[in-house]
């Protein structure tokens, strides 16, 4: 199994509505162990799971959302957020957690792992990858 | 073509287990490989033996487990996704003190890195879900 394969985990749920964001995470998580090229993809209502400042208390649910700032350390260093599903939800940038990774080529430079790219652009980078399991 | 399926939704409640299974089928009489099926998310209760649809609807876990024994289909149904969902073998009944089991014939209970695996190793892999 030494081939290294092109993965991009798709998401595009809201994180507590429905399972999908939680479980997809543990996907992630789970195959950050297998050394591919894993990158993460954010669009639709999936841009809400990376909202910053999300309280789940009243909700009786477990806030994952501390997970993501994690990913780093996993060598998950490229999450795709389409900006276009962003601001047709009334979203900034700023509105999202800071999530960085150690960049070790340089120095364990910490570095921003979210891009923001348009739609078109989104479509281009599926298009490069060979596993693309959408949540 | 080797194809690894993901299966991401609960029988009869959404058509994605249906739409799979046809899918298979299909991918099987035109030669093709399937190397195996994944199931997450709600789609781990395709594997309860205990569902009992009406006589004259589709059983859809009879189904998975007939075709799995024609073409030996590996079934495998994700651990922890199953265990919130009460789907159970006989190791994971003793080993969490429950009194019994329900997986169905051909499925197997087993880990995430199976549907990474399986990505790795087939040439595409195909996602049933909403």
């Amino acid at each position: 199994m030494s081939e290294i394969k092109k993965f991009l985990y798709v998401n595009r749920k809201a994180p507590y509505g429905t399972v999908y964001a939680l479980e997809s995470l543990e996907v992630v998580l789970i195959g950050a162990a297998f050394d591919q090229d894993v990158s993460l993809a954010f669009i639709d209502d999936g841009v809400f799971q990376l909202a910053k400042g999300q309280k789940t208390t009243d909700i009786g649910m477990k806030n994952f959302s501390p997970t993501y700032s994690a990913l780093g350390d996993y060598e998950v260093k490229k999450i795709y957020v389409e900006k276009e599903s962003l601001e047709e939800r009334g979203l900034t940038p700023d509105n999202l957690l800071h999530l960085t990774y150690e960049d070790e080529d340089e120095d364990y430079a910490e570095k921003d792992s979210i891009q923001f790219v348009s739609r078109a652009e989104l479509s281009d980078i599926m298009d490069q990858q060979d596993v693309v399991p959408s949540f | 073509m080797k194809l690894a399926v993901m299966v991401n939704e609960g029988p009869y409640q959404h058509q994605s287990a249906d739409s799979a299974y046809q899918f298979i089928k299909a991918a099987i009489d035109k030669g093709h490989e399937i190397t195996r099926v994944f199931f997450y998310h709600d789609g781990v209760n395709n594997g309860t033996r205990y569902g009992i649809p009406p006589q004259d609807d589709r059983n859809i876990t009879q189904q998975w487990s007939e075709l799995s024994k024609k073409h030996g289909l590996d079934l495998v149904v994700c651990v922890a996704a199953a265990q919130r969902r009460g789907i159970l073998d006989a190791d994971e009944a003793r080993r969490h003190g429950k009194s019994g089991d329900n997986i169905a014939d051909g499925f197997r209970i087993s880990g995430l890195g199976q549907l990474i695996e399986a990505g790795i190793q087939s040439d595409r892999l195909v996602v049933f879900g909403d």
